[in-house]
């Protein structure tokens, strides 16, 4: 069939991906584009048209900058804490709800636990301002037991403990859904057998259900690691007042500062972009991890 | 679920239906599985470990549960009450609506209650439209230009342009400080549209067909064919827009400066976090309550439409949603 006819065949097709496209177009691709302001020297006055372009020299700043790199280490650090203490929470959930055997409870549970996933990071922030912080309700019920209070929320020490806490209360349980999916799909004959062969819970456990899960952690492993420098940042930006930068700041709340606060337009998009590339490197690397271990990863080809 | 079965082509090997409420069909291998009583093969736990459990169950939920309690029950306490409990409430004292009464009498809160919803609402209907036409307009492979939109659709998911280059183009726009500037660059959610279209593609090809020879053209089949098909789903994808339009907060940090304008997550920030008493939504002279209950009576109103929609579509989440999405 030649163009035209197909085009003519398609055309309400068309027409329905077109408020799409433009959208994609104006508050995508435009962008993308406008990221040449890295190699310029901007200035909101005279705009991108008629600023100078200065080659790699906003780049060669980003990399000299220490502050850069504390970005960066702060970023990695928040990173790899999250993969350790947040990431086999749901996992853990997960195995506990699905050995729940009665349906009522289970749900129960189900609808409590998805539900902080909804709410906003500010409220997210809010609540545990109020139950942790220094005039909170933790520290009233510890100075009523006798105890010294603790500022968690202040103390930059605590904080990698503090976002990953909230991480887990906000996220965590919505985190289940995935891997109650993957074991609600095993074959509880395979239990039965197992059983009958004389294998305990924890033998079952071990034989039938993690491999079970296997897959599902290997895929948001691979995803969670391709997503390395994308760490809260709204979380994060909520906080970064209270504990201060030095622990806090990440490259996102870097770009934000420097750019948008300090109006170093063409430095904060030269670190922006260098963040933007080398995330999609991780993703596109943790895609071909993923195929190399059998899985399906994020993306494959029809 | 039919719904959940062909999302899932992703995802496990088996068709998976986490259709929590039990309200629908739930698949053949689930209705054994949900049944209370334990199969004969499987041993009976031992007292110390079902009381294990149940506490570690009863410890999740009251994490969750008890801060929420403790924020709503404040939030109605008197200033006595709350003075006697030294802050947050956990006994239930004497009760009030004076919290509720100064906030929404039509200062900074009020407004930005008012301008959340707007946003909200209109922003999740501009979502919607262009995304279940650009679902369905994608939905069908082979059709001219699908490689060509679908890659630049996916794109997007791999690699944004960036915080700065947005900003940029957004002030260059005139949208600073309009409402717009918190729905358009939002506005279209590639993760959103891939699940629709996974949903579209898994409706049975031989009722569009048969439609398509009785001389119904695309319109009418999205129309009256594939969007009756696709309440479930629709309603998910609603709600997620939805949530992320009423959640917004940094986008609106970003581009409204006029503080006339802002939305509630900004004003909760404002006085919740930062402990501001933002003009004119407080009467300070009367002094009559709590700055802590109306604190809390702002959280609680940046909850309640959270937990008004959430049960509606909390049954429809089903596991395949979350995974069939990711393929492209």
């Amino acid at each position: 069939m030649g163009h035209l006819a197909r085009l003519r065949r398609d055309r309400s097709l068309l027409l329905m991906c077109l408020p799409m496209l433009a959208l994609l177009v104006v508050f995508a691709y435009i962008p993308i584009a406008g990221n040449v302001v890295a190699w310029q020297n901007y200035s909101p006055f005279v705009g991108i048209r008629n600023s100078p372009f200065v080659g790699w020299s906003n780049f060669e700043r980003v990399f000299a900058d220490p502050s850069f790199w504390d970005a960066v280490r702060n970023t990695l650090t928040i990173t790899a804490f999250q993969l350790v203490f947040f990431f086999p929470v749901p996992i853990a959930l997960a195995l506990l709800l699905n050995s729940v055997l009665n349906t009522r409870v289970r749900v129960a549970v189900q609808s409590i636990v998805y539900l902080p996933h909804f709410f906003s990071w500010v409220l997210v922030v809010s609540i545990f301002q109020q139950i942790l912080g220094g005039a909170g309700l933790l520290n009233r019920l510890l100075a009523a037991a006798g105890f010294d209070g603790v500022d968690v929320i202040t103390d930059p020490d605590a904080f990698l403990f503090l976002i990953t806490s909230q991480a887990i209360w906000k996220d965590a349980g919505w985190g289940i859904i995935v891997f109650l999916a993957a074991l609600a799909a095993v074959n509880p004959s395979l239990y039965e057998a197992a059983a009958v062969d004389g294998a305990n819970r924890w033998r079952r456990m071990w034989h039938i259900t993690l491999p079970a899960l296997k897959p599902v952690i290997i895929l948001l492993l691979i995803l969670r690691l391709g997503d390395s420098l994308t760490v809260g940042f709204e979380q994060l930006i909520l906080q970064r007042d209270a504990v201060g930068a030095g622990v806090a700041e990440v490259l996102d709340t870097f770009v934000y500062y420097r750019g948008v606060r300090n109006g170093d337009w063409s430095y904060a998009a030269a670190a922006g972009l260098v963040k933007g590339l080398v995330s999609m490197l991780l993703v596109l690397a943790a895609n071909k991890v993923a195929h190399v271990f059998g899985e399906q990863g994020v993306y494959s080809r029809r | 679920m039919s719904a959940t079965r062909q999302i899932d082509r992703g995802g496990p090997d088996r068709p998976v239906s986490t259709d929590v409420n039990g309200a629908g069909p739930v698949p053949a291998d689930q209705v054994q599985r949900s049944r209370s009583s334990r199969p004969v093969w499987d041993e009976e736990p031992t007292p110390v470990g079902k009381g294990l459990k149940g506490l570690a169950l009863v410890i999740i939920c009251a994490a969750v549960v008890v801060p929420l309690y403790t924020i709503v029950l404040t939030s109605f306490s008197t200033q006595a009450s709350i003075t006697r409990a030294g802050g947050l409430v956990l006994v239930p004292g004497e009760l009030t609506l004076d919290a509720y009464r100064q906030v929404l009498s039509g200062g900074v809160v009020t407004r930005a209650v008012l301008v959340s919803v707007g946003i909200t609402t209109v922003g999740t209907a501009v979502s919607m439209v262009v995304s279940v036409l650009g679902a369905y307009g994608l939905s069908r492979t082979g059709s001219y230009g699908h490689r060509v939109i679908l890659f630049a659709l996916l794109i997007t998911m791999f690699f944004g342009a960036g915080m700065i280059p947005t900003y940029l183009l957004v002030s260059s726009l005139g949208l600073i400080d309009s409402y717009w500037s918190l729905i358009l660059p939002t506005a279209v959610s590639a993760f959103n549209i891939l699940i629709l279209r996974g949903f579209f593609m898994g409706i049975d090809g031989s009722l569009i067909d048969s439609a398509r020879i009785d001389g119904a053209g695309d319109w009418r089949i999205l129309a009256q064919i594939v969007l009756p098909m696709s309440k479930a789903v629709t309603a998910v994808i609603a709600l997620f827009y939805a949530v992320g339009y009423w959640n917004a907060f940094f986008q609106a940090t970003l581009y409204i400066n006029d503080s006339t304008k802002q939305p509630l997550q900004v004003v909760l920030r404002s006085f919740v976090l930062q402990g501001v008493d933002v003009p004119g939504s407080v009467d300070v002279g009367s002094g009559q309550v709590a700055s802590l209950a109306v604190q809390m009576a702002v959280v609680v109103i940046a909850i309640v439409p959270v937990l008004m929609v959430y049960p509606w579509v909390q049954r429809h989440f089903a596991s395949g949603v979350m995974i069939g999405a990711v393929k492209g």
